[in-house]
């Protein structure tokens, strides 16, 4: 594979650790993993034999699965550990946890946390692989790499596209890991979200155009990624209403038909329908929701043999 | 006590307050100082004689701000390794904070620290008091009793008083009963759940911010109530160049305001948190690299009128954490003297000008007579190697935690010798002995 002469890093935490060959290596293998999705045996025996610990600190459902089925279809062991089920609800500490984890010598260990920085932390504290699947408000890199997946897919190309992102900017590590990986990829960025969502620095740290409305942000794209609306968050002072965020932000055909003809829908999923988007808008020809999902199994499922395969090569592994 | 007495012969004394940075002799006696000035050769018969030759004297170093921890919290630090750790660091006197548990509100406890200090080997213990209940803001404590148990100063370090008509009392109050007012100048809501300075890094991060703004709007409100009450302040910590022009600007309309900065934020900014190190992680917290610029320029023009440590110790319990979860705070007394030696080197500043920044502005503030050589002064002095180049490792500190921004950097000038009343309570490579 193309990939053979790249180096990896043992961890996987944002997408820049990457620039744009290495980024290109991750989607093209992932393209030749999802093919082993549309096989009647969708399985390989790449990762026969070792153990992949899903460890979920926070809830989450289809990453959870997207990486469970990512590591079956290589024929890797998989135990899922979740806070609520785990003795973290006990009190124990991320590090207990860790060197717990790190006592069953596991080949790869997946992490979601609700903290911003705790797969560094648990990355340089533990030999295996660690893979980023979602942490806090900074990063959610395989969530990134299977958008940029879909998007080269149906477009045949990143570079020069326009891609809005509208939403929630500031507590999202979807917008952040994409504004990187876009960017790495030469797309053009642009970020919309009401005042209480957003941060600063936008521009500075990821070089992207930051609008107030939605309709400039639109115009023209190429892409749109709408992002997950935390109705909780509706309680507090963040966020007046869903019914004013959807007239304001939300996705519909009129807003829609700003961008370019046969604009993508992208959304990480799970949609708040009617506040994000119109129903409509979620059924339309563009949306590759959907597809989004089954090319993240073949983005998880080309990380965990990159990653794995590349500890394998530089021997066994020694604890931190 | 009694000690032996010393005579410190030929070093460079440096002492501002007598005008004087000269080659010469200093001998001690019963505890105080009994005479400065060259070749002091005669009556050094039955001293203890000590060559300082390439070496600085110094008045001995005064914090203004630090934590240790007792009582409470005695598995992060105590009285007996938070002196002893000052004494390593040149500091012949420090400040210790009243955020305990129980926090340092009432008389009794106040003498009984310092009662419990007087037979540790170490710095001085010079303590402060809450100046508000149980720090909880809102009722006074008792000045007059406090300042009679032996307290110098007054403040709810870690939280501000947001109530303006309270602050006002309690710098009228301090005022009456001689106590410095210190305050922790931050707004709560613009920085509640806040983990690191609000800008580039923290969008990159993911961490909640906590925006200049926060510290720029309590410090404006209590340097309006200094000039309302005509009652002096002193804006501890200060982190950032809008405070600090606050400051600036109050001090030439001649309110009565002071203020401090501490070594990280000379020397750090928000770009060194970025690998989520909890070390870092610090309330205020670690700013730009133009809020840096600005400091350094507020140590050069004297608008920060000290350096003081805020010496934060925390074990590993509450460090060894995810980021968002960690304890704020970093330990500084080992590390102070040779970093603010190096920056008056790179600022192009005399050593008067360290020591007014670390000893006689400190004392000042304080109102106690220390921070100077002159003669009947207490015998407390700092011996300086300037020369010496070491790389620091926070292992070898004497604290009992090891949380240092500065692990493993390169430093220049080392504390030979401390000396408190007299007595040597520190000397390099000592070990026990002294």
């Amino acid at each position: 594979m193309a990939h053979e002469h790249l180096s990896w890093p043992k961890d996987l935490i944002d997408l820049d650790q990457f620039g744009a060959e290495h980024l290109l290596a991750i989607l093209d293998a992932a393209e030749s993993f999802r093919e082993v999705s549309e096989r009647e045996i969708k399985k390989v025996p790449t990762l026969r034999g070792k153990l992949v610990v899903l460890f979920f600190h926070e809830n989450s459902t289809r990453t959870r699965l997207s990486f469970e089925v990512a590591a079956k279809r290589l024929s890797a062991d998989t135990i899922a550990l979740s806070a609520s089920g785990s003795s973290m609800s006990k009190g124990e500490t991320l590090l207990d946890t860790a060197r717990n984890i790190m006592a069953m010598n596991p080949d790869a260990l997946v992490v979601r946390h609700s903290a911003s920085g705790a797969p560094q932390f648990l990355g340089s504290r533990l030999a295996c692989p660690v893979l980023n699947a979602g942490d806090g408000a900074h990063a959610h890199p395989t969530q990134a790499l299977l958008d940029l997946m879909t998007i080269r897919q149906r477009l045949g190309r990143l570079d020069g596209l326009k891609v809005a992102i509208i939403g929630d900017i500031a507590h999202s590590r979807v917008a952040r890991s994409n504004m990187i990986g876009l960017r790495a990829l030469g797309a053009r960025v642009a970020v919309c979200g009401p005042p209480s969502m957003m941060v600063g620095g936008l521009e500075e740290e990821y070089g992207a155009s930051v609008h107030d409305r939605p309709e400039p942000a639109l115009e023209g794209a190429d892409a749109i990624i709408m992002l997950r609306i935390q109705l909780e968050r509706q309680s507090g002072q963040l966020f007046p209403g869903a019914r004013e965020y959807a007239s304001v932000y939300g996705l519909n055909r009129a807003r829609l038909a700003l961008a370019k003809p046969g604009c993508l829908l992208l959304h990480p999923g799970p949609v708040n329908q009617g506040v994000e988007l119109t129903p409509e808008v979620y059924d339309c020809p563009q949306s590759v929701i959907l597809e989004q999902v089954t090319n993240g199994v073949a983005v998880r499922m080309a990380l965990l043999y990159l990653l794995v395969d590349n500890s394998e090569r530089k021997g066994p592994a020694r604890a931190a | 006590m009694t000690s032996q007495p010393l005579a410190i012969k030929n070093g460079r004394v440096i002492d501002p307050a007598q005008d004087l940075d000269r080659t010469c002799d200093v001998l001690l006696e019963d505890g105080r100082v009994a005479a400065v000035g060259p070749g002091l050769g005669l009556g050094t018969e039955g001293r203890q004689v000590v060559d300082a030759a390439g070496l600085w004297v110094l008045p001995g170093l005064i914090d203004a701000h630090v934590h240790l921890r007792e009582p409470g919290h005695e598995y992060k630090e105590d009285l007996a390794s938070g002196l002893a750790a000052a004494a390593a660091g040149g500091f012949t006197a420090v400040l210790a904070m009243p955020n305990t548990s129980p926090p340092v509100d009432q008389a009794g406890l106040v003498a009984s620290l310092l009662s419990k200090a007087k037979g540790l080997r170490g710095a001085r213990l010079l303590q402060s008091a809450a100046m508000t209940r149980g720090l909880r803001g809102q009722e006074l404590t008792e000045y007059a009793e406090l300042r009679e148990a032996g307290a110098v100063a007054v403040t709810d370090d870690g939280r501000w008083v947001a109530d303006s008509a309270v602050m006002r009392r309690v710098l009228c109050y301090a005022r009456v009963c001689g106590l410095a007012a210190l305050s922790h100048a931050q707004e709560g809501p613009l920085s509640d759940g806040g983990q690191i300075h609000e800008g580039r890094v923290s969008t990159r991060l993911g961490l909640r911010g906590i925006p200049a703004e926060a510290e720029a709007v309590a410090v404006y409100r209590d340097l309006a109530l200094a000039r309302l009450t005509g009652a002096p302040v002193h804006v501890c910590h200060v982190s950032s160049a809008l405070s600090l022009d606050l400051v600036r600007r109050f001090k030439a309309g001649g309110t009565r305001v002071t203020c401090e900065t501490a070594p990280h934020y000379l020397f750090l900014t928000d770009e060194d948190v970025a690998g989520y190190d909890t070390c870092r992680k610090m309330n205020p917290p670690l700013r730009t690299a133009a809020d840096l610029e600005a400091l350094r320029e507020g140590i050069r023009d004297g608008t920060i009128d000290l350096v003081a440590t805020d010496h934060a110790p925390h074990s590993v319990l509450e460090k060894e954490v995810e980021f968002m979860d960690a304890a704020f705070g970093v330990i500084g007394l080992e590390t102070a003297l040779p970093l603010i030696h190096g920056l008056m080197a790179e600022l192009s500043l005399p050593p008067s000008r360290l020591v007014e920044l670390m000893s006689l502005r400190p004392a000042g503030l304080l109102g106690l007579p220390l921070g100077t050589l002159r003669p009947g002064s207490a015998a407390d002095l700092t011996l300086f190697d300037p020369q010496a180049a070491f790389k620091y490792d926070v292992g070898t500190s004497l604290s009992k935690s090891r949380n240092s921004p500065f692990q493993g950097r390169e430093m220049r000038g080392r504390v030979v010798r401390t000396v408190v009343g007299g007595r040597t309570v520190f000397a390099a490579g000592a070990g026990d002995r002294g």
